[in-house]
């Protein structure tokens, strides 16, 4: 493995300028290993979002072995600077280049265009080109799952849930949840705080106490640190955890997480790559695939929540249970799916209203 | 809002206000000797971490404490060396020791990384913790107690003692205190220690009490609020004491009311409130009848060179 940081990178930039120009005329392929590069929109060590795809790089590094030499460069910023740190990596050998934020994807479909024999893979985007793949994970299976658990083990029928950003996806996140509670128990109400922080422990941790005050016994994140967890823990309520297992943060709050695993994905894109069979694509995929898995339920999942969670989780796998399953009302009283209806992906990427019972 | 409610409001308000009053205080007793020390973030992450590793290897909260302590004046002093020894530019030297010390944080703090570690005791205060209601305001950890007693110690020492005479004149007058007789360089080495040492306190806070783990950058902006305290306190320990309490409360308040539903408002008009008031302080102590009365350290960020 070798771990280039930014700054390195910022010194070989110079060195590299002629390179660049280089790898334009010449297929970016070097004899010996198959090079791939990873970019990270945050440390390798967030327990989160950053540190799942990291660990999809170590599984790719476990099962080809020498065969291939990864590298990956963390903390990037979206925008600008994504870009020249897409074109080093390029430039720089790698044959296969995994760009794993939303706001790397406009830099990625940039150099694509100048290293045309490079493959890459953005995760969550909704552009492709001949040599860019987009992919992406079903999340908002998972927080059905979650839904279906909460419905069952909350007692005081009010569900706190700590927001990022409210945008589409961590919207379609509460509304999944929010449908799967309503399903086992009518009465639920799910309050929700933004942070308007993808991470700030000491603020998620904020919003969930205020969150327990006001009568939650159950938290659900949408943030990227373990602080929540802690938090239920230390206030002896329950909690769901985010991106990774986040089991060892609170023994007893913790009832599941969503976990993020590319492994798979990773290993069957390199492959791929390597024997000349990639092509272009776009991977929404979820619990079916494995890219969203569960992490084990803990104690406080009590056997109705457990059976309820996992004909959720079955059904979602088998085609049977889509969450968002009409007729779904949103939180003032209009009809936004009709009855028996499923909405499109397009659809869910749209979504910017509540469904009933969400107090946001 | 019922009053259990407003308890549990306060409650939070101090432990969001603690970090950024201990941070704030030490920038203040630096910045009242002339020195301005943008590093606070960095010397809080480096509290945070080193206070946090020994506290996982250890078990032992005093001697991670002092470890956060230490850390954070070591990194200080290195500033020390550098703005009144080679006499670099301050603001610029602050700014790197922030970026050093958010990179070295993160070095130290990889093999620990998702390891939790029991939080801070709670200490009650005898009679006061057992009132009905409020009690819980007075069951807190030492740090909590500590960041209020640190308020006082400062006021009282740089209105009412000596030495904080002096300080206060290497701050307004490098010069003329030189010409009497004051190490000037000297008073300002162990101002920026003791400010550096109030960070790394602060920082172990956040990761021994606040959110008891260890994660890169989980000070998330807080140092540069701490800044932004002294400015709104016009380098008072009182106003600081409210400073923080207010950048605090209000980010507290707007996700009870979040939370509560209750809120006319968009929260992120809420969130700003802090910071324009800090404009508005900044606005007003720049002229008009306020400019003399909260006007900052006269020798504010410019370096000292003894005549020869």
């Amino acid at each position: 493995m070798l771990h280039v940081d930014r700054r390195r990178l910022l010194l070989g930039a110079a060195a590299l300028g002629t390179t660049a120009l280089a790898g334009r005329i010449l297929p970016a392929r070097a004899a010996g290993p198959f090079q791939i590069g990873f970019l990270y929109v945050g440390p390798v060590g967030d327990f989160g979002w950053s540190y799942q795809h990291d660990k999809g790089r170590k599984a790719v590094e476990a099962k080809f072995g020498d065969q291939v030499k990864t590298s990956f460069v963390e903390s990037v910023a979206e925008g600008p600077d994504s870009e020249r740190v897409i074109r080093q990596l390029a430039s720089g050998g790698s044959q296969l280049i995994f760009s794993t934020s939303f706001g790397f994807m406009n830099s990625a479909l940039k150099v694509a265009k100048q290293f045309p024999a490079v493959k890459f893979e953005q995760a969550t985007g909704y552009k492709t080109a001949p040599n860019v793949a987009e992919y992406n994970g079903r999340f908002y299976e998972g927080r059905a799952v979650c839904g279906a658990i909460a419905g069952h083990v909350s007692k005081s029928g009010v569900i706190g849930y700590v927001g990022s950003f409210p945008i589409p996806e961590v919207v379609m996140g509460i509304n999944a949840f929010t449908l799967a509670a309503r399903k086992i128990n009518p009465a639920i109400k799910v309050k929700v705080i933004w942070v308007n922080s993808w991470f700030d422990p000491g603020k998620e941790a904020d919003a969930a106490k205020s969150l327990i005050d006001q009568g939650a016994d159950i938290i659900c994140t949408h943030t990227d640190s373990s602080a929540i967890v802690q938090t239920a823990e230390a206030r002896g309520v329950h909690a769901f955890g985010q991106d990774s297992d986040m089991k060892q943060f609170g023994p007893n709050a913790h009832l599941t997480a969503i976990v993020n695993h590319w492994d798979d994905y990773y290993i069957a894109r390199t492959k791929a790559a390597m024997d000349g069979s990639w092509k272009e694509q776009s991977v929404w995929e979820g619990l079916k695939d494995g890219i969203v898995e569960m992490a084990p339920y803990g104690p406080g999942v009590t056997d109705a929540a457990r059976a309820a969670a996992e004909a959720t989780r079955t059904g979602i796998i088998a085609g049977t249970l889509h969450p968002f399953t009409g007729p779904v009302k949103d939180n003032k009283g209009t009809v936004r799916i009709a009855a028996g209806a499923t909405p499109g992906d397009a659809d869910l990427f749209k979504q910017d209203w509540y469904v009933e019972g969400v107090q946001a | 809002m019922s009053a259990e409610m407003l308890v549990s409001l306060l409650l939070t308000t101090m432990t969001a206000a603690t970090p950024l009053l201990l941070a704030a205080l030490g920038e203040l007793v630096v910045e009242r000797a002339g020195v301005l020390n943008l590093g606070v973030e960095g010397m809080m992450l480096t509290g945070a971490v080193s206070g946090f590793a020994i506290m996982s290897l250890t078990g032992n909260p005093a001697l991670a404490i002092l470890t956060a302590v230490a850390a954070g004046a070591l990194l200080a002093a290195i500033f020390g060396f550098l703005v009144l020894s080679l006499m670099s530019n301050q603001v610029a030297t602050g700014l790197a020791l922030t970026i050093f010390g958010t990179g070295l944080s993160a070095l130290i703090g990889t093999g620990f990384t998702g390891r939790p570690v029991p939080g801070l005791a709670k200490l009650p205060v005898p009679v006061l913790s057992a009132i009905p209601l409020v009690g819980r305001l007075f069951d807190q950890d030492a740090l909590v107690y500590l960041a209020i007693v640190a308020v006082a110690a400062i006021a009282w020492f740089l209105k009412s003692t000596r030495g904080g005479l002096v300080l206060r004149a290497v701050g307004e007058a490098d010069l003329s205190a030189h010409s009497i007789g004051y190490p000037v360089l000297r008073i300002r080495f162990l101002a920026i220690l003791f400010g550096g040492a109030m960070a790394g306190l602060g920082g172990a806070y956040l990761s021994l009490a606040y959110t008891p783990m260890w994660v890169e950058n989980m000070t998330a902006g807080r140092g540069w609020i701490a800044l932004a305290i002294v400015v709104f306190a016009a380098w008072r320990p009182w106003r600081a004491a409210g400073g923080a309490y207010l950048f605090g409360g209000i980010t507290v308040l707007q996700l009870y009311l979040q939370g509560s539903g209750l809120l006319p408002i968009p929260p992120q008009l809420l969130s700003m409130l802090p910071y324009l008031g800090t404009i508005l302080v900044l606005t007003l102590i720049s002229s008009g009848p306020f400019r003399a009365r909260f006007s900052p350290p006269a020798c504010l960020g410019k370096p000292f060179r003894p005549p020869t």
